[in-house]
């Protein structure tokens, strides 16, 4: 089939497509009246049930705490197949030579990430309480660390972040998940279920077992991005005897 | 025009696969399929919207204001941060398929003989 | 909806017809960091800033770095 031929059945099936699409769009409510009673209801109880303010991260952590738990297998997965395509080929590598030879940009990005890391761990640990939580800030803590290698050279960044040290936290954050789920089972209730004293609304102290897997979802975030970078960053590493 | 966002999510997704469909370089292409997932998330979060409502978060307001669906944000965000993980493994295997056969295109990629 | 709102959703539609039409691939970049952005505002006029949050370093820093690295793989190191 040429390249034509691929275009314009593309273009007939697409057309047919969007006018199907478009009439199922239809049929939902208008936007802006959200009719389903679920949203609602949780959006009066969850402050009273879990003492949290963030009705988002409840909602992530506890209420569908185990859909989160399927998205964290996803990320570990398929973080580990990235690793495992880029990294059985290396044998003996020198590493990235080059450096930043501007001062503004070296002095500039060692003060922006020392702020970067901690603006990351106040968005992971306040994030039950405002906007924010273990995703987010697991991927700004990861960019405190690619701004080392962006600012500075690759020797500080790998010297921040071995690859041992991540692949054991990754590991240690999604087990850490599960774990905190079975730790609810051994007292007696479902998987995942809160437990824990729900502490004064508003506080850093509440909300049950939502810090612990807030800081889980954390730490594998942060270590699934790291690595991600660091498998492809090590691809651009010369082999002795060239260039 | 109540419809608009549910049409701008439809939108949205032809345009990501005409993208996939006409590209010329393996990247271009991971980089339409993002695109393309990005109506999805398009599609939830107005699906949610309450008309005046405001952020599902009660740090400073009242209990009893009214608030868009948080259950549908709580499924989008998960999703914003694994779907760029996914599309890494995306663009890994890319490299890998033009380290074997030298090409970017995907059209010549495709048409590898064993 | 009040106009914010189609504009922004104007903006977007726009957006992703240029990143689509992009094709040479370090303006891909740009333009791919740029529609983030445009969906990071989308997102906040949506009333949802957890998810804004989420797209912009996302958008922002993760999705970047992976292409940039893999655009001078595909150059040949």
């Amino acid at each position: 089939m040429t390249r034509q031929t691929r275009i314009g059945l593309f273009a007939v099936s697409a057309a047919g497509l969007a006018a199907l699409l478009l009439w199922a769009v239809a049929g939902l409510p208008d936007f802006g009246h959200y009719r389903g009673p679920y949203g609602k209801v949780l959006n009066s109880v969850a402050v009273g049930e879990r003492h949290a303010t963030n009705v988002v991260a409840a909602v992530t952590f506890d209420y569908r705490g185990f859909d989160t738990l399927g998205e964290e297998f996803i990320l570990f997965a398929s973080v580990m197949g990235v690793a495992l395509l880029l990294r059985h080929e290396r044998g003996e590598r020198e590493r990235l030579t080059t450096r930043i030879h501007s001062d503004a940009v070296r002095l500039g990005g060692a003060g922006f990430a020392a702020g970067l890391l901690a603006l990351g761990l106040y968005v992971v640990a306040h994030g039950y309480l405002t906007p924010g939580g273990g995703f987010q800030g697991g991927v700004v803590l990861a960019s405190a660390f690619a701004l080392v290698y962006l600012a500075g050279d690759y020797r500080s960044y790998r010297a921040l972040a071995p690859i041992p040290a991540i692949d054991f936290a990754e590991g240690a954050g999604a087990g850490g998940y599960a774990v905190v789920g079975v730790v609810s089972l051994l007292l007696g209730s479902a998987f995942l279920h809160n437990f824990g004293p729900l502490g004064t609304t508003g506080t850093l102290a509440s909300a049950g077992s939502i810090p612990f897997l807030n800081i889980a979802s954390a730490l594998e975030v942060s270590a699934a991005f790291l690595l991600l970078f660091t498998e492809f960053l090590e691809e651009l590493a010369v082999t002795p005897g060239d260039g | 025009m109540s419809y608009l966002p549910y049409a701008l999510a439809v939108w949205i997704f032809a345009v990501g696969l005409y993208g996939v469909v006409t590209s010329r370089n393996l990247i271009h292409l991971v980089v339409s399929l993002t695109v393309a997932q990005s109506s999805t998330y398009v599609l939830l979060l107005s699906i949610g919207y309450v008309n005046r409502g405001t952020a599902p978060i009660f740090a400073d307001v009242p209990k009893g204001t009214r608030a868009v669906d948080p259950v549908v944000q709580a499924l989008t965000l998960t999703d914003v941060v694994v779907s760029v993980t996914v599309a890494s493994l995306l663009l890994a295997l890319a490299l890998q398929a033009q380290k074997r056969t030298g090409k970017t295109d995907p059209d010549e990629v495709a048409a590898m003989h064993g | 909806m009040i106009p914010l709102q189609a504009a922004i959703m104007g903006l977007v539609a726009a957006g992703a017809l240029a990143v689509v039409l992009t094709r040479d691939l370090v303006r891909l970049t740009m333009a791919s960091s740029f529609y983030a952005l445009l969906l990071v505002v989308l997102f906040l006029v949506f009333q949802a800033p957890d998810v804004a949050l989420s797209e912009l370093v996302v958008g922002a820093v993760g999705f970047p770095l992976v292409i940039v690295v893999a655009i001078v793989l595909q150059r040949g190191g």
